[in-house]
């Protein structure tokens, strides 16, 4: 019997094929996957990324909820068409505080990885709550029940946990003020803002869906879309600082 | 399916069967064709040449380089040294002269046309249309109405810091809340909100007080307005004369800005953009009509 006929052994036997299946996924998930949880430039150190706050994280939730993700990716690739139309290529360590992560693989409508300041906040609460209003030819669906629904501020302080236990690094005193942070956050100048500040580097405080009576889901969802792309200062970075 | 351990050879072809045995039908048992297997030993030593040249294989504290030492992060600059030395001729000369230079080159001026209509699809379109239209609230830049000015020096000046943005060089103007923030009441509003419509020659309702109206005018809007409800691009205070209405010429829509006030922002660009582009960009939107 050759070495090439002893195939048949898997061939005929549906168990051992299935054991043989594992053993061969399991050498390519080692070699491609477990180097990723130890080599250090999986995730190079960049100055400026920093969890998201509690309204930027309720309207991350938001955002999965819809299904944003489903045409919109959040991934500049390293091509020139890319970098020359939505600025510089992502790093890994802009997306290492998403728990999922929202690369997406698909774009029906453009990249949101840089779209934070790109527009004004008008143009999302009016473009959120019907597309056409601003873009003629739009295909993406309406959602005017953002502007609508409140958000509920006393649930992220669970969302915080869960991230933490995943080991986004919200400290206790982060998730004790979320729900007063989440207000303070969507409040035009609100007294507090600075304390929030120091909690949270760069964070953009304001009444953001146009209605300072309410705390909506579209406060939440234009606070995480103002922010998305703006944490880390490409004047300051330097791509080759953190090869190794 | 019968099984049968016992393989037998197929009399028609005299190959050997697989022992499966389909209503009758049975299966040879025909090695892969050469052709196919050659390929896939190909694919096997390729990837050993793969191994060699680029990065590959993870280490203990790092990974294989690879003999190329290819980064996508070095194919990426290099790819954008490679673009801007293909358009260094033009985009320097760009860079170098004064907009209202380029104007007078058509060549110049038709690289920077280009350049920025390709600009505004992506930034500014969604906003002010595809061919500068605007929407309800977004400013239209094909007409001659210009709300902080429209000559090429206040154009680019705006696209750079933007208004009521981000940016303290930004336009800062608004129009306050009169009617939430308490300073005018529901009769004055409506009375003015007449009276403004008066101005550009829409009719205005019957039992209207325009005289009553051009008092709270005068005393309220006139400051910004101007005395006539002409404007005034200082402050960004639409000209409330013409036919050009951003939010709307009904009464309803002006009593919604009487009582909420006003102040659409448009976003700077200076951090986004580069000096050329928000120059091809002015030169484009300059060039679209109404310009001064």
């Amino acid at each position: 019997m050759s070495l090439w006929s002893r195939h048949k052994i898997f061939e005929t036997n549906s168990i051992i094929l299935l054991i043989g299946v594992l053993i061969v996924i399991s050498i390519g998930g080692l070699v491609e996957i477990v180097p990723l949880f130890y080599l250090k430039s999986t995730i190079e150190k960049v100055e400026g990324v920093r969890p998201y706050t509690p309204l930027e994280l309720a309207g991350r939730n938001v955002y999965v909820r819809e299904g944003c993700y489903n045409c919109h990716s959040q991934m500049i690739r390293p091509l020139r068409d890319e970098v020359e139309r939505y600025g510089h290529y992502s790093l890994a360590a802009e997306s290492m505080y998403d728990r999922p992560f929202q690369w997406g693989s698909k774009r029906t409508g453009p990249d949101l990885a840089r779209v934070g300041n790109k527009y004004s906040d008008e143009w999302h609460r009016d473009h959120l709550n019907d597309p056409r209003a601003v873009v003629p030819g739009s295909i993406m669906p309406s959602y005017p029940w953002l502007t609508q629904r409140e958000l509920e501020p006393s649930l992220v302080a669970d969302d915080m946990k869960v991230q933490a236990a995943l080991g986004v690094p919200y400290s206790p005193e982060m998730i004790a003020k979320a729900a007063t942070d989440l207000r303070t956050q969507a409040t035009t100048d609100d007294p507090d803002a600075a304390a929030l500040a120091s909690r949270y580097p760069k964070v953009q405080a304001r009444d953001f869906d146009g209605n300072p009576q309410r705390l909506t889901e579209a406060d939440a969802l234009i606070a995480y879309l103002q922010m998305l792309g703006t944490q880390v200062d490409f004047k300051l970075y330097d791509n080759k600082a953190n090869v190794r | 399916m019968a099984h049968d351990t016992h393989e037998q050879v197929d009399a028609v072809t005299g190959v050997t069967t697989t022992g499966h045995s389909w209503d009758g039908i049975s299966e040879l048992n025909n090695p892969l064709p050469r052709w196919w297997l050659w390929s896939f030993y190909l694919t096997i030593i390729w990837s050993i040449g793969y191994w060699i040249v680029y990065p590959a294989w993870p280490l203990a504290a790092s990974y294989t380089r690879g003999f190329f030492n290819w980064q996508s992060r070095e194919a990426i600059v290099e790819d954008l040294d490679a673009l801007k030395a293909q358009r260094a001729g033009m985009t320097a000369k760009l860079a170098q002269t004064s907009l209202e230079d380029v104007t007078k080159n058509p060549e110049l001026f038709a690289f920077a046309r280009a350049q920025g209509k390709a600009a505004f699809g992506d930034n500014c379109a969604p906003c002010h249309g595809a061919g500068g239209g605007g929407a309800k609230g977004y400013p239209n830049l094909n007409d001659d109405d210009w709300l902080w000015g429209g000559t090429l020096a206040q154009i680019e000046h705006t696209i750079r810091y933007g208004a009521r943005s981000t940016n303290d060089k930004g336009h800062q103007g608004s129009m306050p809340a009169f009617g939430r923030d308490g300073m005018l009441k529901r009769p004055e509003i409506s009375n003015v909100a007449d009276y403004v419509r008066s101005l550009s020659g829409l009719p205005v309702e019957k039992g209207a007080d325009l005289t009553a109206g051009a008092k709270v005018f005068a005393d309220n809007c006139a400051a910004c307005h101007g005395p006539k409800g002409q404007g005034n691009q200082e402050l960004g205070a639409p000209n409330l004369t013409d036919k050009i209405w951003l939010f709307g010429a009904d009464k309803a829509a002006i009593m919604e800005g009487l009582t909420n006030g006003r102040g659409g922002v448009m976003p700077t660009w200076h951090e986004r953009l580069d000096d050329t582009t928000i120059k091809a960009l002015t030169l484009y939107v300059h060039s679209l009509g109404g310009a001064r």
